[in-house]
């Protein structure tokens, strides 16, 4: 299988991520620009990138079960990439949302994150996105230290909660939030060893 | 206000291909590719359409096609921006073809209208099944353009063809007792996939209902339309008659209508019955009563254009009708009865 060795392999995985993901970006702009993307290419836009950037957390919580269960490590050098592209993607999203949808009426969008549930809670999400995509250097993670996973482990609250985002924002059809409430039960529950293990870590510190 | 002075590259109605000659050129055309083919690829497919959509998108599959309609225009002032016919019959919520903006368009090209009856009942005097045609001989067709308000805080502003839906309700002679009015749309689960799958439709209880005060369905602005845009209305858009009520929000505008009633009581309304905390009896465009999960103060008023050709204008009370309407809730309080 391995016809290549692991540098051009993983030079190849990355800049084919790198290329699928700006290409995505830039082509759903280009479509929203030119009037191709619907009655409504605002929704249109913020909707895509949203589900673009859940997805893409989605792909980089599935890097580590897959690896292990491939047994190809090399994958795991791919997870950082996704994360920061689910980042540009929320971000992304938000900015279509205060640019497009509320034409930069920063009061409004304000307003808008204090009094809507579905909103304060994707921004909260966002946040957590944004604290684990500054701390994703090789250096913050050796200055971190230990601290360095306690932080990231808040993408396993951020997850969920983009979910309920979703949940909350839609009218009536359930059904697409529903599978992605699946897809997040499946992945977390992949990791129920990890969380017994942080709870026990918990309780015994807390007893110390 | 939008003012748009037309550039000299922008086409007039001068300019436009006459549709007979479009028809005759795009037959045209796939008569050759099918001649071409031989055993044309068309042929080997289970339904040849399929292949005659590969020239873009067809009218041959539309089972009724739209026809031209006779109406009384309405006058036009030169700076009002009419939002472009193909975003107004692309973009729908009409859930039982699905509850994606383009699944109507979609899903509702073979949906039939024709023969179509319409149930009068309840109380009046004259109660009964009547055909389609025969309401429309009893009345005259005029133009209303309308702004129309979605709950979602966007807007549109369409060229609605129809009559008045007082003049047709006098009709049947309502009773005294007759406070409100009660609208059903069709339940065809063979022919709208939402009434047949739950995850599809969703999850909406059908027939889709709908109401209003006697008062307020005999208000010269409520119109029955049966046309948009000069033509018969598209099936996404309520084929062949739908209600359009201008200064309350879209989802009061019932489509595809097959029964009317007149009732005592004010009847159950489907928006309201999925989420009343959401959606009142009333749904009055009000900028002030915002919903749970958007501002109402203002809207999006999708006209033509992409990401940067946007506005947002304020929201007005009763949608810019208040001048007609107010009066219809004066002793009211408009965010109790939202």
């Amino acid at each position: 299988m391995r016809i290549l060795s692991t540098q051009p392999r993983l030079l190849a995985l990355k800049s084919f991520t790198h290329l699928a993901c700006l290409l995505t970006a830039v082509g759903a702009f280009y479509l929203g620009i030119t009037d191709q993307l619907g009655g409504d290419p605002v929704k249109a836009i913020i909707h895509f990138y949203g589900k673009a950037s859940l997805n893409l957390l989605l792909l980089t919580l599935c890097v580590t079960p897959l690896s292990r269960w491939r047994r190809e490590p090399l994958w795991l050098r791919l997870r950082r990439l996704l994360g920061l592209y689910a980042f540009f993607f929320a971000s992304l999203h938000i900015l279509s949302f205060l640019w497009f949808d509320l034409q930069l009426a920063f009061a409004l969008f304000i307003s808008e994150v204090i009094q809507r549930p579905y909103i304060t809670l994707g921004m909260a999400a966002y946040l957590v996105l944004l604290a684990l995509t500054i701390t994703s250097t090789k250096s913050m993670q050796r200055r971190l230290g230990k601290r360095w996973q306690q932080l990231h482990n808040w993408v396993y609250l951020g997850l969920p909660a983009i979910v309920v985002h979703y949940y909350w924002s839609v009218k009536a059809y359930i059904g697409e939030p529903l599978i992605y409430f699946a897809i997040v039960f499946i992945l977390l529950w992949l990791r129920r060893d990890k969380f017994k293990r942080m709870w026990r870590q918990r309780l015994s510190s807390s007893m110390k | 206000m939008l003012i748009r002075s037309p550039k000299a590259s922008e086409l007039t109605e001068a300019d436009i291909t006459d549709e007979a000659v479009y028809q005759q050129r795009r037959k045209f055309i796939k008569q050759l590719a099918g001649a071409a083919g031989g055993v044309s690829i068309a042929a080997a497919l289970p339904n040849s359409a399929h292949a005659a959509g590969w020239f873009g998108s067809d009218d041959d599959d539309v089972a009724a096609p739209r026809q031209t309609l006779k109406f009384k225009p309405q006058a036009r002032a030169e700076n009002m921006v009419i939002t472009a016919e193909k975003k107004a019959i692309s973009y729908n919520n009409f859930y039982e073809f699905g509850t994606s903006k383009d699944d109507p368009v979609n899903n509702a090209q073979k949906f039939r209208t024709s023969p179509w009856q319409v149930t009068i009942d309840g109380e009046a005097e004259i109660t009964g099944r009547f055909d389609y045609e025969d309401i429309l001989k009893k009345v005259s067709l005029q133009e209303r353009i309308y702004r129309l308000r979605c709950v979602e805080a966007w807007s549109m502003v369409i060229p609605w063809v129809g009559f008045p839906l007082g003049e047709l309700l006098k009709q049947f002679k309502p009773t005294s007792k007759a406070r409100y009015v009660a609208f059903e749309t069709l339940v065809d689960p063979e022919q709208m996939p939402g009434q047949r799958n739950a995850w599809q439709g969703g999850g909406i209880d059908y027939p889709y209902v709908e109401g209003l005060r006697i008062d307020e369905a005999m208000h010269p602005l409520t119109l029955m339309a049966v046309g948009m845009y000069g033509k018969t209305l598209p099936p996404q858009n309520g084929a062949p008659m739908r209600l359009v009520v201008p200064w309350k929000y879209g989802f009061k505008s019932i489509k595809s209508i097959v029964r009317i009633s007149f009732t005592s009581y004010q009847p159950p309304t489907t928006w309201n019955i999925l989420a009343p905390h959401e959606y009142g009896f009333y749904a009055n465009v009000n900028p002030k009563v915002s919903h749970p999960r958007w501002s109402q103060a203002s809207e999006r008023l999708l006209t033509s254009g992409g990401l940067f050709d946007q506005q947002r204008v304020p929201t007005q009370l009763f949608n810019g009708y208040a001048g007609e309407v107010a009066a219809l809730y004066n002793n009211m309080d408009l965010s109790k009865d939202y």
